[in-house]
């Protein structure tokens, strides 16, 4: 710790502490442009100047560490001033330069309202210019279908720059030319080819990269914002939606340090427009081939009487992707209640078990990867998967401080990776401490291993959680909290693809005894051996129109499920309802409805409910908070809201217990995610990401050649 | 510095001939293992030199993969430094010193040379054997006013001087590089006022030194003033 | 005055043989070895009690900096790299040291190297002196097969390894961070200090940047003894000193001479005096074109050297006198600089970006009087804003100019307003004022 006295006032800050941060300790407020507590820093703005006592001119504090100052000829402490007429007048120069060439376009930006720079003129700027020349006009640059740039207003404070490089880990963006001709550009206008780009938005202070989808559309001020949880993947990113009225207009990221930091996907920031069309908007039923509007109760009727009539055990269920937990506890409950024990949560079909807890989560935690210091990624592509994970494996691989292996096909994760082999025979190998990356492992004190769908969704998925297990057993870390004060380590870790999974592993919304599988059913349903098939929000499985299965679809958009259904029932999407879901950690989260379901759409829980009394089972919860009861009966953890559990189960976790021993195909893995942009309806149902999809393809073909 | 752009009109492809490619490895070899970025100023002149005094794009590219580069990062040096040309130029690159020491000494008239012979500034020559562009202090100051023509300097200029020496070179016969008022080089006109000693030259200041007889009375660090 | 005797640059002119058997009979390479034995300290305190202060502007002693460089060689090697990104306006001095006696700059690169504990040395050369630096290689591989560099050089027991590396066309690569950034392969930025380049410099190493001229000089203050050097020019401004004098003189030249020389017998002994007569002067730009210039009255007594031009406002630089006489059109000439770091500025950082593009325009139309006299206060608060709030001194190197002119010719801006708008209307708005 170091003293200083920051405007009179002693404090103690970490030496390795900017003066920016001492100061911002001490209750003084620092403008700033270019500094960025998540970049490298640039102190190119100079906004943030403050005066060190002794110093012959004013010192960029985001640029000088406070284990470099000098104490005072007496030994006193550093000073710094941070509101003498010295620094304001540093500050007004400053600002005064920033705005000379900055377009004073505010009524046509859509930075207007939220812009640092128009705040802080606010404060340093004056209400003439002296400068009398013309200003300078900046050609625009094209960054692809999703930032929108207007160059003559950047301030060239290099966020993106550096964003792009050290986050993102694509060098990209880059600033052209010298002087004041510099321009912020991607090479030869290039479309931004990284999963996280939108974030430049956030990043850039001024109006110059913007929103292109949301161009013109809102002001921030007339936006009514809702913070809720993303459930595009299954990291479960924390987000705020703005709505106007009963649109969503906007997604933006809320800060989560164990999450998401303040990162998002462009597919959670640009979904949006994918929530407005393609919405099943009242109930249908198949009419004389046809899928024609009816009634609520028409379409409950109907399904009434085809489950009546259908064996309990010809009746099945399988939840999809983006559902939330109190839907399925809903479905579950009726499913039992009819006496089926057909119905699987896991869509992608694996055979995950929910024996312990700790067998199906990333037990390592997203923000417990900073501190490993090797990663073996099995079977996962988490560049396309999660790609804010992905983000922190590049965090360790940019201090160098973790080896990374990966078994699967060679791909580009945006860091480096030494690539084992592309099946589960290497993973043998390192389980069975032949493969020299199983000293790696045993050698590191916080090894990770992370087991994606692309190893868990094959039929010999359960052999390989078992080697993985194994491997985990042998050479990695699995140990409870010490009481030395260490907080315990669970190397091993599952990577979901899917926001509802955990949920509904955590509610057991699997095949009861003798209860088919997603497999079995789609098994059944091809062999026409199942008579009614409930597809809540399921809109990934191989199935076609069957004159043999009646299909019942509940969910938000028409897409590959409702295209096949005998009966629509319009649900909810996951920014209109309050509802739970758990990420990949295993943390429960609460989502907060942004705006109503359109039409005659509703919750989807309310639907289940609905339906479950016209089939004459009726489900014993009239409310949310009634539901809310039953879920914490069945599984005390969602009363843990925000609560990861890491390590605090790894005392208990039986390694034997995972997977199941059994031959393995030396095939190699195939990653579950073939297109990022396109992997659920929503995103289905979405323009921008259509072209997003369109241009990643051709970058992909173009890389190819 | 203006803002500067990639000519519309690019080759398709670029490669090292085998002998720059060569002289490229041992630039490269210079620099520390992993370092090889150090190498892309001395490569992309080199890629300049190949191809008519300019830099083009795929030569970016080639040059970028070639030292593991991104595109982006090569992007930024090729129009960071003013030396890169991005668009064709004429067979010879006059560049005119306008600095304030060439400026006090003339630049002004050769630039009324440039503009009659050549035409305007940034333009090349309808005959395609000159660009003129006015860049910024060469650095041969006592030599003013000066240009350089693709690799040489031209020193101590008049209108006169530069406009014969545009119409040789444009008729196919060299100039010669330096001062075309006979200087060797920096001197004062008409022979140094320094340097004139002729024991400078005897061999004289090549006689022994012995430097640990000498430091012995220093040690009391008295004779530093002396 | 200094006497030829106690020049260093005895071939500054190329009148003599610049190749290794020449450049050795006029003492370079003269007990390199010896000289080595005696130890980095022993050097390192040659240099300090030499008073030599840095040839390339900013005049930090050069004895003092190196010890700045760690004890020990760590895990991390240590670099020298020689600045002779010679682009200062006015300044021409590194290159006729480059071409006509380059074995006295080798030589200095190994001495300094090897008292810094640096086993390899780079040369950063402007990439428009492409014969000098084809000389200077040529000169390198002389001096390797002369095994005076290279595994054991000069017989010392030190390796040391020399190259060649040049820039392309920026001013801002002189700025030591901006070159070292250069010489990594990515654009002119200067970097944040600290941490200095004697803590994390090249590739992150422990570095020190030094001009050519720092350099080349030493070897010849250590076999003359630093006390020779210390006896000429003035306490705290010792030695001798190139001087690159341009203008308008009679015989522009460079020049080695004894710091501390008065201006007038520099000018009027070597390059023949001022364009008609030293009362034709009209300003003198002391020290390239970064530092303030001082009018005629101020260089009829001053001397050359740091002290005496840090006491009238301007600076020694890098020792370019730019010499004006009366017919000079003064606020062009400035105008004229202004644009030339307009041009060079590395845009980097605000201040430096944006008010080196404002300085020179309203120069520009001051140079014609299209402006109004209360510019010239508001042009002096711009200058001001620039100065010291920059990552690196070109945001100083452009105010102080301006602010030398204004200092010294605020009359002849005020008449060429007054002048221009004489014979024109004045507008309402203005009038109103």
């Amino acid at each position: 710790m170091a003293t200083l006295i920051v405007d009179d006032k002693e404090i103690d800050v970490p030496g390795e502490y900017t003066l920016l941060q001492a100061c911002e300790e001490a209750g003084a407020e620092i403008p700033r442009f270019c500094y960025h507590e998540r970049l490298s820093i640039a102190g190119n703005c100079r906004m943030c100047l403050v005066e060190v006592v002794g110093a012959p001119k004013p010192v960029a504090s985001c640029a000088q560490q406070v284990r470099d100052l000098r104490p005072g000829r007496d030994g006193e402490p550093p000073a710094i001033n941070t509101k003498t007429p010295l620094v304001k007048k540093a500050r007004e120069g400053v600002m005064e330069f920033l705005l000379i060439n900055h377009p004073l376009d505010c009524p046509i930006c859509d930075q207007g309202g939220e812009c640092d720079l128009q705040d802080q003129s606010m404060g340093y700027g004056i209400d003439t210019s002296r400068y009398k020349e013309n200003k300078r006009a900046v050609e625009e640059k094209y960054m692809g279908p999703l930032v929108k740039t207007v160059m003559t207003r950047c301030i060239q404070c290099t966020r993106c720059v550096r964003f792009a490089a050290e986050i993102a880990g694509v060098e990209e963006i880059g600033a052209i030319g010298r002087g004041e001709d510099m321009e912020i550009t991607t090479y030869l206008e290039k479309s931004l080819e990284s999963e996280l780009s939108g974030n430049v938005i956030d990043l850039c202070p001024v109006g110059a990269l913007t929103s292109k989808p949301y161009a013109f559309t809102a002001r921030p001020w007339e936006l009514r914002k809702t913070e809720t949880i993303d459930a595009m993947d299954a990291v479960g990113s924390n987000i705020r939606v703005d709505c106007r009225g009963r649109e969503v207009m906007r997604i933006l990221p809320r800060l989560h340090e164990e999450i998401n930091e303040e990162w998002i996907t462009d597919k959670t920031r640009f979904i949006w427009d994918g929530l407005r069309t393609q919405r099943l908007d009242r109930p249908y039923v198949r009419k004389d081939g046809r899928l024609q509007p009816c009634s609520w109760t028409e379409a409950f009727e109907m399904i009434a009487s085809k489950i009546k009539s259908a064996k309990p055990e010809r009746v099945g269920a399988i939840a999809g992707d983006l559902v939330c937990v109190e839907s399925m506890m809903a479905l579950r409950d009726l499913m039992e209640k009819l006496g089926s024990p057909n119905l699987d949560c896991r869509q992608e079909g694996s055979l995950i078990s929910n024996e312990q807890r700790a067998n199906y989560l990333f037990n390592t935690t997203i923000q417990g990867l900073e501190d490993a210091d090797a990663v073996l990624l099995v079977g996962t592509n988490p560049r396309v998967e999660a790609p804010l994970v992905n983000a922190r494996l590049r965090k360790l691989y940019l201090r160098a401080q973790a080896r990374i292996g990966a078994i699967g096909p060679q791909t580009d994760l945006r860091y480096d990776v030494e690539w084992l082999g592309e099946g589960p025979q290497t993973l043998q190998e390192i389980a069975d401490g032949t493969h020299e990356f199983a000293e790696v492992l045993r050698s590191a004190k916080r090894p990770v291993i992370i087991l994606g769908m692309g190893a868990l969704e094959r039929e010999d998925g359960q052999a390989i959680m078992h080697l993985a297990a194994q491997a985990a057993a042998k050479f990695g870390v699995v140990s409870g909290a010490s009481e030395d004060g260490d907080a315990g380590w669970n190397c091993l870790n599952v990577l979901h693809t899917a926001a509802s999974r955990v949920g509904g592993l955590d509610l057991g919304f699997l095949p009861g005894d003798g209860g088919m599988t997603t497999h079995d059913m789609v098994s059944a349903f091809q062999s026409g051996n199942l008579d009614v098939l409930y597809l809540l929000g399921a809109d990934e499985l191989p199935l076609s129109r069957s004159a043999s299965t009646f299909i019942v679809y509940q969910g938000s958009h028409g897409d590959r499920g409702a295209s096949i259904a005998d009966v629509i029932l319009p649900g909810a999407a996951y920014t209109e309802k309050n509802a739970l879901w758990v990420n990949t950690e295993g943390r429960v989260q609460l989502g907060r409805r942004a705006a109503f379901p359109p039409g005659e759409a509703k919750e989807d829980w309310a639907i289940v409910r609905a339906l479950s009394e016209h089939v004459g089972a009726k489900l014993e919860y009239d409310s949310l908070a009634q539901i809310r009861n039953a879920l914490l009966k069945a599984n005390e953890i969602f009363a843990s809201i925000d609560y990861a559990p890491g390590a605090d189960t790894a005392g208990t976790f039986d390694l034997e217990k995972v997977g199941q021993a059994g031959p393995i195909d030396g095939s190699p893995f195939v990653y579950p995610i073939r297109d990022f942009y396109l992997t659920n309806p929503i995103a289905r149902a979405s323009k921008t990401m259509a072209e997003c999809s369109a241009l990643s393809a051709e970058a992909l073909a173009q890389a190819a050649e | 510095m203006s803002v500067r752009r990639l000519a519309k009109e690019q080759p398709t492809e670029f490669s090292f001939s085998p002998e720059n490619l060569a002289w490229a490895e041992k630039q490269v070899a210079k620099y520390p293992d992993g370092k090889q970025a150090s190498a892309i100023i001395p490569l992309l002149w080199c890629a300049q030199k190949q191809n008519a005094g300019w830099v083009s794009e795929p030569a970016m590219r080639y040059l970028a993969e070639m030292l593991d580069m991104a595109y982006i990062r090569v992007y930024e040096v090729a129009t960071f430094y003013t030396m890169f040309n991005l668009a064709p130029l004429g067979k010879y690159h006059v560049q005119l010193c306008g600095t304030t020491p060439c400026w006090l000494r003339g630049a002004d008239e050769l630039k009324a040379v440039c503009e009659e012979k050549i035409g305007p500034k940034g333009t090349t020559s309808a005959d395609g054997m000159f660009t003129w562009t006015e860049v910024e202090c060469l650095g041969a100051c006592c030599n003013a006013p000066m240009v350089q023509i693709n690799d040489d300097y031209f020193e101590d200029l008049t209108k006169e001087t530069l406009g014969a020496f545009l119409d040789d070179l444009r008729s196919g016969r060299a100039p010669k590089p330096g001062s075309a008022t006979g200087r060797t080089s920096s001197e004062p006109f008409g022979g140094p006022s320094t340097l004139t000693d002729p024991n400078l030259y005897d061999k004289s200041a090549a006689a022994p030194v012995d430097f640990a007889g000498r430091t012995a009375p220093s040690e009391g660090g008295s004779d530093a003033s002396g | 005055m200094l006497q030829d005797k106690d020049r260093i640059f005895t071939n500054l002119y190329g009148l003599q043989d610049w190749r290794l058997p020449a450049a050795k009979e006029r003492g370079a390479w003269n007990g390199t070895a010896d000289m080595m034995a005696m130890g980095r300290d022993w050097i390192i305190d040659q240099v300090k009690e030499s008073g030599l202060r840095g040839r390339g502007g900013a005049g930090f002693p050069t004895g003092l900096k190196w010890t700045f460089m760690p004890k020990e060689i760590g895990d991390r090697p240590h670099y020298l790299v020689v600045n002779a990104d010679e682009s200062e306006p006015g300044t021409c001095k590194d290159r006729e040291m480059m071409r006509h006696d380059p074995h006295l700059l080798i030589e200095g690169c190994l001495v300094a190297s090897f008292a810094m504990g640096a086993h390899a040395c780079y040369i950063y050369i402007r990439g428009e002196y492409i014969a000098e630096r084809l000389r200077l290689q040529e000169a390198i591989d002389e001096a390797y097969e002369a095994g005076l560099v290279g595994k054991n050089a000069v017989g010392s027991g030190w390796d040391f390894d020399i190259y060649v590396h040049h820039g392309a066309g920026a001013y801002i690569c002189g700025e030591e961070t901006a070159l070292l950034e250069s010489l990594e392969g990515k654009k002119g930025q200067p970097r944040l200090k600290p941490p200095f380049p004697a803590n994390a410099g090249l590739y992150g190493a422990p570095t020190t940047v030094n001009n050519v001229e720092s350099i080349a000089v030493v070897p010849t203050i250590i076999r003359r003894g630093a006390s020779w050097f210390a006896g000429l020019g003035r306490p705290n401004n010792t030695g001798t000193k190139v001087f690159c004098i341009s203008g308008h003189v009679n015989k522009p030249c460079n020049v080695e001479e004894e710091m501390s020389i008065p201006l007038r017998t520099l000018i009027e002994t070597h390059a023949g005096g001022v364009r008609g007569g030293w009362d034709n002067l009209k300003a003198v730009i002391p020290g390239g074109s970064s530092v303030p210039l001082i009018p005629k009255d101020i260089c009829d007594n001053v001397l050359m050297d740091f002290d005496a031009l840090k006491d009238v406002q301007s600076g020694l630089g890098t020792a370019a006198v730019i010499v004006m006489d009366k017919s000079t059109d003064v606020i062009k000439a400035i105008a004229r600089i202004s644009y030339f770091y307009k041009h060079e500025s590395c845009g980097q950082c605000t201040p430096c970006r944006e008010g080196t593009g404002w300085m020179w325009r309203v120069l520009e139309r001051m140079a014609k009087g299209d402006a109004q006299t209360s510019e010239i206060d508001d042009l002096l608060d711009v200058a001001g804003q620039v100065e010291g709030h920059t990552i690196c001194a070109l945001g100083d190197a452009a105010a102080w100019p301006v602010q030398g002119l204004i200092r010294h010719f605020r009359h002849e801006i005020e008449e060429r307003i007054d002048a221009y708008r004489s014979d024109r209307p004045v507008p309402v708005h203005q009038a109103a004022e």
